[in-house]
């Protein structure tokens, strides 16, 4: 009892809870997660079970480009969340811009990947087991990539027209959450698409 | 009694008479973000489903009644069982309990309201067109009389059953959409639980301090965002082969139907728990206030409901124990299944306790407490024979089955909504419910409940299956489904008579005050109903149970806590 | 208990109707009529509690240890929830004060996890054994196999030792303890998932497309047992029935002798014969012996040797065929036999044909 008695004093200060913002996500994210181990799971389940079409050796690549350009993102958006907090807005600016480029390319990278896939190897959803779970898992993440790049994109816009500061620094944090969670769901799917699976 | 902390309440408008004032009623009601007037759109929303899917079973219980009966075609019988459990489960279920949450948790804490209000609006709204659309799958196909594209194909929809070879109409689309909303509704207001009680508990209160209510619905919403997620998965990737051709449980093309069963129950036993649990927190705020006790062995309860959250993740396969799991997988989760039942006894244990020594009221609130206490009893252990893996290969899938869920269901949880309605209403309106009707309500509900599920348990054991909209009268069946329907009447004319308190109390009933039933939870401390910004100073405490200090600053908990 | 009662009064007769006659009914007293009564009411055909085979037997007596301990943990607690609300109820006339306020005490609670650990420890071993006992028996050499298919809304049965497919009507040989003949089914599903239910003789094991289990059942008394489908398969789930005949071995013999013959070709029925060639039946049925090979629906080179059709929710009689042909929804609404449209002179020559394949 004394040690919860020390948290509360004679004034009105010092009791201190954390941060909605950083809760809320928190939970968003486990949420989110739960959702795409399923597919990961699914995926790993149907590995070699394809009773036809091409197989991910056949027809994967490693996604170099990309996905050196999506984890480099992490870097800049992490970069532009300290940038806020020292008030610095143009830098934050300039930061969230290079993110945005970064996701873009990753974003790209994948198109240009699924039209080769479409195109030339003739994999589809409807293809094989294969087809089924590898767009379906690697097109879930692409989604929340661009959800993160439209988030990204608004805050973007709103320190490039000046109206972002230091205040806001900690709602950028949050946001950095988001897409800190979309690369590290993407080095899961790289491992397990890309590294196991081929 | 103590006087509130708050002066002046906001009382509900009365009809206004001018129709211009309907309509800014009907405004104020449609983009409220007050999680008092969300909680109560949520509760009364589930409460019109809960009138439509006892239709749906009374329309079961007739066409059982009798063996080789017509009353309706197999197709509709279907569509009933269907829309049956998935109305119970995501449209009444889920919305009262969080509605329930909704209510209590800001007021619990201390709080002024949720963490994010405008989210908490959006939940309530996608979630309730979620219930819309699943609904207006009546509407579709050839219409009424054969309950045009109602899902067809069982709460849990197995694959492939649920393909589009076998299911060619949009049965099975409408219960992925209106789930799947539903589904997001749930995360949206988890997570807003979870962001109040972490982020905005008034002062002093620290988390071992928190009533248990809370600490319930904190371990309830941690399991929604583990829980949903699976089934939205499985959902989207139905969606993907019904129609874009994927293959994920397409037997033909190596896909499993297995699989689908391992997603759905990895979400579906969570699930479960996810409705009992704010069932135990109402019963953990409302037995020792009528016992006149503290609850016995907080930290043991929160410990258990802890326990019970993480078991509840690693049990799910007890309900695939025919599908040929093999026998390490059959004996691995008949074990998990036996070990959640210690946490789950603990629980029922430290009631007992609390009841023990007490001077017990019976109030309406509690009469349908206790009998929560031994229907969730004989629930537990009807679980504890089905956890048995070869025992469940004989009684799994049968009426056995559905008599244990329905002792959960509505002998547990169910009962305790009632307690709560009893409980809270005085709050939430400013008026007492009828006692005289309540205790009607009571007898003749448990009557019916008995009559109806006790009696269920029998044609399981004598090899009934479920989900068949007939049988053979060689069975020796006929006489205990009879029974089962004529209970099924009791239980509506209670519902009935709990409809009728509600509506007359709300008018004419007796003023509650601030604090009808003397208990000692910070909603108690403010007006009834509660202002909009539920209290006027922040509360400060220092104790599991302020208003107990404060009536009592001679002995206050906090010298004993 | 009244389970040990109903096992005393309940005769092994193996009559559908699970129709019990002891020596008691001889008696009058209205005492001894009422426990026939009520033993008349739970000795149904298909109740879990008169096992007449293993693993049913197994099952059983574990379902008996278990009801066992559920009722006294019951008794125990609910007899003391009971004893607490009355003796503390609030009495007119009691203080209106509050009772001692009582926190919690650890000692108690420790008591109270560990106590029912050590019951869940028994439960679970005796549990784990019977799954062991069960799942992981050893196959004997003499074993007989059979391969059932389930399909919407009809079973399919193979015995791949004699190369015999019939449907819907399973005969086993009766299996003799001294030397064990069970039989092993291997199971899968031509659609959608099914279970495979009789009560009496083991507990049930879906079919699941795609996917092969095996269960096996070692029967010893000879009779008719029967069981449905336990696994919601569509609209006919419910009619989706079935009948095990558990014949003696040399009755099994001749059964599958008879089994393996061709068709009947009854010069009577030739003019059924001819028209059930030229119409579609032969894509969905097999009658071995004629052009009629399809698969899709239940072998019928020997319908006339079942006692039912459309897996057992019809008996098997011209008048029953006849309509079963003329408008299968009138019997069975949602099966997937089609409505064949036949004329009155094409249905009456195919009953008749059919009536013909014994």
């Amino acid at each position: 009892m004394s040690a919860h008695t020390a948290v509360l004093t004679q004034s009105t200060g010092e009791w201190q809870l954390p941060d909605k913002g950083k809760v809320g996500m928190v939970c968003l994210i486990v949420a989110e997660a739960a959702i795409f181990i399923i597919f990961v799971l699914a995926y790993i389940f149907y590995l070699g079970k394809s009773l036809s079409g091409p197989t991910p050796a056949e027809v994967l690549k490693l996604p170099v480009l990309g996905t050196v350009c999506l984890l480099s993102s992490s870097l800049t958006v992490h970069f532009a969340v300290t940038a806020l907090e020292r008030n610095a807005a143009r830098l934050c600016a300039l930061w969230l811009a290079l993110t945005v480029l970064l996701g873009g390319v990753f974003l790209a990278d994948t198109a240009v990947e699924w039209h080769e896939l479409i195109y030339q190897y003739g994999l589809t959803i409807r293809t094989n087991l294969f087809g089924t779970t590898f767009y379906s898992l690697v097109g879930l993440h692409a989604s929340h990539v661009i959800v993160g790049l439209g988030m990204l994109g608004l805050a973007l816009l709103f320190a490039v027209t000046g109206k972002l500061n230091g205040s806001h620094a900690h709602r950028l944090h949050v946001l950095s959450y988001y897409w800190h969670f979309v690369d590290a769901v993407w080095v899961v799917v790289f491992i397990v698409v890309y590294g196991l699976g081929r | 009694m103590m006087p509130p902390q708050t002066t002046g309440a906001v009382t509900f408008d009365s009809p206004p008479s001018h129709p211009k004032l309907w309509l800014d009623a009907v405004n104020e009601w449609f983009t409220t973000v007050d999680h008092k007037r969300i909680g109560m759109l949520y509760i009364g929303y589930a409460l019109v489903f809960l009138l439509i899917a006892g239709l749906e079973a009374a329309v079961m219980r007739i066409q059982l009644a009798v063996p080789n009966n017509h009353f309706v075609s197999p197709q509709v019988f279907n569509r009933m069982f269907t829309m049956h459990g998935t109305t119970m489960v995501f449209f009444v279920g889920m919305p009262i309990l969080f509605g329930f949450g909704n209510y209590l948790v800001p007021l619990m804490i201390g709080a002024r309201d949720m963490a994010f209000p405008r989210l908490n609006a959006f939940s309530f709204w996608i979630s309730a067109f979620g219930g819309l659309l699943l609904y207006f799958s009546f509407i579709g196909g050839d219409g009424l009389y054969g309950a045009g594209t109602a899902p067809d194909v069982g709460w849990f929809a197995y694959a492939p059953l649920t393909a589009r070879l076998f299911s060619p109409g949009h049965s099975t689309d409408y219960w992925i959409l209106g789930v799947f909303l539903s589904g997001i509704g749930s995360v949206g207001t988890a997570l807003n639980i979870v962001t109040t009680i972490v982020c905005m508990r008034c002062k002093g209160m620290t988390m071992s301090r928190m009533p248990l209510l809370p600490w319930l619905y904190l371990v309830t919403s941690a399991m929604v965002f583990i829980a949903i997620g699976p089934l939205t998965a499985a959902q989207m990737m139905l969606g993907f082969d019904r129609f874009l051709g994927a293959h994920f449980f397409d037997v033909q093309a190596g896909g499993s139907a297995v699989l689908w069963m391992h997603f759905f129950w990895i979400f579906g036993h969570p699930e479960v728990y996810i409705l009992v649990l704010p069932a135990f927190a109402f019963a953990n705020e409302i037995i020792p206030v009528f016992s006149r006790k503290p609850i016995f062995g907080y930290s043991a309860m929160v410990g258990a409901t802890v326990l019970i959250g993480f078991i509840s993740l690693g049990v799910w396969a007890h309900h695939m124990f025919t599908v040929g799991l093999g026998p390490a997988g059959n004996t691995f989760f008949t074990l998990a299944t036996m070990i959640i039942s210690v946490p789950t006894g603990i629980k029922i244990f430290n009631w007992l306790a609390t009841l023990w020594g007490g001077r017990i009221r019976f109030a309406t609130p509690m009469i349908f407490s206790i009998a929560f206490l031994f229907q969730f009893l004989i629930a537990g252990l009807t679980g504890i024979m089905l956890s048995a893996a070869p025992f469940d290969w004989q009684l799994g899938n049968s009426y056995f089955v559905v008599a244990h869920f329905h002792f959960v269901l509505v002998g547990a949880i169910l009962y305790m909504i009632f307690a709560a309605f009893y409980y809270w209403f005085p709050k939430m309106s400013g008026k007492m419910l009828s006692e005289t009707l309540g205790k009607w309500h009571f007898w003749l509900f448990t009557i019916g409940f008995h009559l109806t599920f006790d009696f269920m348990h029998i044609p399981g054991l004598m090899g009934m299956p479920r989900r068949i909209y007939t049988y053979e009268a060689d069975r020796g069946w006929a006489v205990w489904n009879m029974i089962e329907s004529i209970g099924m009447i009791f239980q509506a004319a209670a519902i009935l008579i709990f409809v009728w308190n509600v509506v007359r109390s709300y008018r004419h009933g007796e003023e509650a005050g601030p604090d009808p039933w003397d208990a000692w939870t910070l909603e108690w401390s403010t007006a009834s109903p509660p202002p909009h910004y539920n209290f006027a100073e922040e509360p400060v405490v220092h104790s599991r149970r302020p208003l107990w200090d404060l009536k009592h600053p001679l002995a206050p908990d906090s010298d004993y806590e | 208990m009244s389970f040990a009662l109903f096992l005393a009064l309940h005769d092994m007769d193996d009559m559908p109707a699970g129709h019990a006659m002891t020596a008691m009914q001889t008696h009058e007293s209205w005492w001894r009529r009422a426990i026939q009564w009520v033993a008349d009411l739970f000795s149904t055909p298909t109740s879990i509690f008169s096992p007449q085979a293993t693993p049913a037997h197994t099952i059983f007596s574990l379902s008996m240890l278990v009801l066992a301990i559920t009722l006294a943990i019951f008794l125990a607690v609910a007899g003391l929830m009971l004893y607490a609300i009355i003796r503390f109820r609030h009495r007119a006339g009691d203080s209106n004060a509050d009772p001692t306020q009582v926190y919690g005490s650890n000692q108690i609670e420790v008591l109270w996890t560990v106590i029912p650990i050590l019951i869940l420890v028994v439960l679970f071993l005796s549990t784990a054994r019977v799954i062991s006992v069960t799942e992981q028996a050893r196959k004997p050499a003499n074993a007989l196999d059979v391969v059932v298919i389930g399909h919407q809304y009809w079973w399919e049965y193979r015995y791949p030792a004699s190369g015999v497919v019939t449907a819907n009507e399973l005969h086993l040989p009766a299996s003799d303890p001294k030397a064990p003949t069970p039989t092993y089914m291997t199971m899968s599903s031509a659609d959608v998932d099914h279970s495979f239910w009789v009560p009496n003789l083991a507990g049930k094991m879906d079919l699941i497309p795609n996917k092969v289990n095996v269960m096996w059942i070692d029967p010893h008394k000879p009779g008719l047992y029967l069981g449905q489908c336990a696994q919601y398969c569509g609209t006919q789930h419910a009619k989706m029935l079935i009948r095990v005949y558990v014949d003696s071995p040399a009755d099994f013999a001749k059964w599958i002798a008879h089994q393996k013959m061709a068709a009947e070709d009854d010069p009577a029925a030739a003019e059924g014969r001819l028209a059930f060639e030229h119409t579609a039946c032969v894509n969905c049925h097999t009658v071995t012996g004629t052009s009629a090979k399809g698969k899709f629906g239940p072998d019928l080179t020997h319908l006339a040797s079942r006692d039912t059709i459309a897996s057992g929710a019809i008996r098997n009689t011209p008048q029953n065929l006849r309509q079963w042909l003329e408008y299968p929804d009138s019997m069975k609404p949602g099966s997937l036999m089609p409505k064949m449209n036949l004329s009155i002179h094409e249905l009456d020559a195919i009953t008749a044909y059919m009536a013909s394949l014994r």
